[in-house]
């Protein structure tokens, strides 16, 4: 057991923290939150070409670098403190573990490849408009067709859905439901019958889109894994999405704990900083003890994860892994999100200070891939329901 | 970064594990989850023995060095043998404040003549220690110690007289291990002694608190010029703040696993409970269960990495440790609400009088101590916000 970074590890966050530091700051991510696409794409190839941060967890058999989850979590971390805008959580954190998890050669070599490159974003498109992110958000249908599929549905909420190359979608067999007859498809989004929409957001600097299916034919070769058994592989792509999307909430939340600290001390009122108030101290505390918790639940499901991606026996920890980290790194941040701009006082309230784009970006990240109540039912499904636990090979 | 532990290790938590079924049957099998804060009162005889059962299978001080008697584990052994120990339901240890604390400051700070003397008890089992800390005008402002020492140079014996209070165990302890303060003129944190006192002389008196349980397990101790031998100051007079400080580091060790191991088990009681008497069905009950479970999985996490981890070069307790004690202080007292609210209106119900607590109902009101003892809750934040993000400090009052 070493619970901490190594060497090598320190060395690829710092290096994130100190290239973000220089390309992301407050007016880059507002310049680049008011286009439809969401992000500079010339610094997106920048990254691509100089950070190969979209290769990091990718193997090197597949064009990647061969680095595992944990540095997929720092890095996160990283691009969650200085909210980067870009394609990186869809195509790297969904999309490309759908590929690693479930694609066959043929698959791997012909998207990675160009992933790795940079030549290509992706995202994962699943729910279909519900608050539940479990198997029932899953209301898109597929049928065969010869030796191919015709998919039709509708999707909310896709990440990026409007500039990705690539989409990962999921589908049941129609007249199926709950975990049964599930599917995923790679389908270019160029294919006939794909609409897509840009929706505006409250958080700006996180893209959403709208995604419509209208009898779009894919060929048997776009099924990743085999139609109608995908509950588990797309479970285990929400899971691997949630762990990074946790990483990115403690990297906001400490941010936001540090643009505080550094604001109180600063703000005179009664002749002394406010950060003398132990009314303001208790509160900066209790930020604290949040984001040091919620790394270390990040860190840990970053470990499990990389297990879950190579097999190794804590991977079977994933969902659970996945939950804790997700319920407690959601609330965390919108707590400390909105500790931050009381604090801050009256200029938390406007749009010229940067608290509001991270107290934003709370919100939106909570909601996104299960809020802390979901996951949490789901861990109460494992601790206290008998048919669930039976599955799990839990049950006493 | 890893969190999984070798073969070796593995291998170790086998035998330890082993060893403690073979162990903790016969007579020591009624002492399954017995003793520990809020039980401490029960069995302490018994608990004596088993401590000494221990000693003999090489199980007590483990993470001290060989030359001392102990097994020289190593962190990860450590963190195993806590968590099987709690695991498998062996007794709260009455000498753990000798081991964890008493004989850590002795190695630590402590002549060759203590070592000699005090080690070998500690790791026998058969000599107890309390810590004579708190006294009623030092409880948050702990340096605020009144107790004088003063030596006798005719008895050629330190002299000690005052009032500590708040001692855990006083009663079963041999020796209590105490700051005074050796300079009469001296204020706060300057001229204290820290002194290693025989609880059994004539100018030592004990007085248990009935607790909000209406059982005992912290007391008064009243000194009236106690006796200490010349060779039984830690240090120099005037060094017991430091010494009592570095001993605080001893607290937030390895022993935290365990102590995440029993809060594990009323966990697994609490869930066990919910499933039986249907509580388990309500929504507001399934999130806070989660919310407990989640919350005491992450503890664990975060206590790898303040074993993991290098303390600051100044020897500065890391983020995550400074974090730590406001962390699980709070979530047991939540825990304790919660077992109430699983039982529901049946919690009121005692098993027996005149007041007689089920172990739910003991740990529901004992856990109202977790958040005051050991640095208050807001204690604990004015440190957090001050050592961890450099605020202000509080300002103090004129003496």
């Amino acid at each position: 057991m070493e619970f901490a970074f190594t060497q090598e590890q320190e060395m690829i966050r710092d290096t994130a923290a100190a290239f973000l530091a220089e390309v992301s700051g407050s007016e880059d991510v507002r310049a680049a939150m008011a286009t439809e696409l969401g992000y500079d794409p010339e610094l997106w190839q920048r990254i691509c070409t100089q950070m190969y941060w979209q290769a990091i967890h990718i193997p090197e058999d597949c064009g990647g670098m061969g680095l595992g989850y944990v540095e997929v979590a720092a890095t996160m971390e990283q691009m969650g403190r200085h909210l980067l805008c870009s394609p990186f959580l869809a195509t790297v954190c969904m999309a490309a573990n759908a590929l690693l998890l479930a694609g066959s050669d043929e698959q791997k070599t012909q998207w990675l490849g160009a992933l790795c490159e940079g030549r290509l974003t992706a995202t994962l498109a699943c729910n279909g408009g519900v608050s539940d992110w479990g198997a029932d958000a899953v209301r898109a249908t597929w049928r065969r067709d010869g030796d191919g599929f015709v998919l039709d549905g509708e999707y909310r909420y896709v990440i990026d859905g409007h500039s990705a190359d690539l989409l990962v979608v999921a589908a049941r067999e129609a007249g199926s439901a709950g975990g049964q007859g599930i599917a995923l498809f790679l389908l270019p989004a160029d294919s006939p019958g794909v609409s897509r929409q840009w929706l505006p957001t409250m958080d700006q600097a996180r893209k959403q889109a709208r995604v419509q299916l209208d009898g779009v034919a894919v060929d048997s070769g776009a099924a990743l894994g085999t139609p109608g058994e995908g509950w588990p592989l797309l479970s285990r792509v929400l899971d691997l999405a949630a762990i990074a999307l946790a990483a990115e909430q403690v990297g906001g939340s400490q941010r936001l704990l540090d643009m505080t600290v550094e604001y109180t001390a600063e703000r005179v009122q009664f002749n002394r900083s406010i950060a003398s108030f132990q009314a303001v101290k208790h509160k900066a505390a209790d930020m604290m003890l949040q984001v040091e918790v919620a790394r270390s639940a990040v860190y840990y499901a970053a470990c499990v994860a990389q297990e879950a991606l190579e097999g190794g026996p804590l991977g079977a920890e994933l969902a659970e892994a996945a939950s804790v980290a997700k319920s407690y790194c959601s609330d965390a941040y919108f707590a400390v999100a909105g500790d931050a701009l009381q604090l801050f006082g009256g200029v938390g309230f406007t749009w010229e200070y940067d608290v509001h784009l991270y107290f934003k970006r709370a919100k939106s990240s909570e909601h996104l891939l299960g809020n802390g109540a979901w996951h949490r039912e789901r861990l109460a499904a494992l601790l206290l329901d008998d048919a669930v636990r039976a599955d799990s090979g839990e049950a006493a | 970064m890893k969190v999984s532990f070798s073969e070796e290790d593995e291998h170790f938590r086998t035998e330890i594990a082993g060893w403690l079924q073979d162990n903790l049957r016969g007579e020591f099998e009624k002492l399954r989850y017995r003793g520990g804060p809020g039980d401490e009162h029960m069995y302490p005889q018994e608990r004596q023995a088993w401590e000494q059962r221990l000693a003999e299978g090489g199980w007590t001080c483990v993470g001290w060095p060989q030359e001392y008697g102990g097994r020289a584990c190593s962190i990860e052994q450590q963190v195993i043998f806590f968590e099987e120990y709690a695991r498998a339901g062996a007794p709260g240890r009455v000498g753990h404040i000798g081991e964890g604390l008493a004989g850590p400051t002795i190695i630590a700070f402590g002549s060759d003549e203590q070592k000699a003397k005090y080690l070998p008890g500690i790791v026998a089992g058969t000599q107890l220690w309390c810590q004579g800390y708190s006294e009623p005008g030092a409880g948050s402002d702990l340096a605020n110690v009144k107790t004088r020492a003063r030596f006798d140079e005719a008895r050629g014996k330190w002299i000690i007289s005052g009032q500590k209070v708040w001692t855990s165990l006083a009663h079963e302890s041999d020796y209590c291990f105490l700051i005074a303060r050796t300079d009469p003129d001296s204020v706060a944190h300057k001229g204290l002694g820290f002194f290693l006192v025989a609880m059994d002389q004539p100018g030592v008196e004990v007085r248990p608190i009935v607790q909000i349980t209406g059982t005992s397990e912290f007391n008064e101790v009243f000194f009236d010029e106690a006796e200490c031998d010349a060779a039984d100051i830690v240090g120099a007079p005037g060094d017991g703040w430091k010494v009592a400080m570095g001993l605080l580091g001893f607290e937030r060790g390895v022993s935290t696993l365990g102590q995440q191991m029993q809060f594990q088990n009323e966990l697994d009681q609490v869930v066990a409970l919910a499933r039986e008497n249907g509580a388990a069905a309500d929504p507001v009950i399934r999130q806070r269960i989660a919310k407990a479970h989640a919350e005491l999985k992450i503890m664990r996490y975060n206590a790898m990495r303040m074993l993991s981890g290098q303390s600051g070069g100044d020897g500065s307790l890391q983020k995550e440790a400074l974090i730590y004690k406001l962390y699980w202080a709070s979530w047991h007292r939540s825990l304790g609400e919660l077992a109430m609210d699983v039982m529901g209106p049946e919690c009121e119900i005692l098993p027996a009088a005149p007041y007689e607590l089920s172990r739910l109902q003991a740990m529901y009101l004992f856990v109202r101590a977790d958040t005051i003892y050991g640095g208050t809750n807001q204690i604990q934040r004015n440190i957090i916000a001050e050592r961890g993000l450099g605020m202000p400090k509080e300002p103090r009052g004129n003496a």
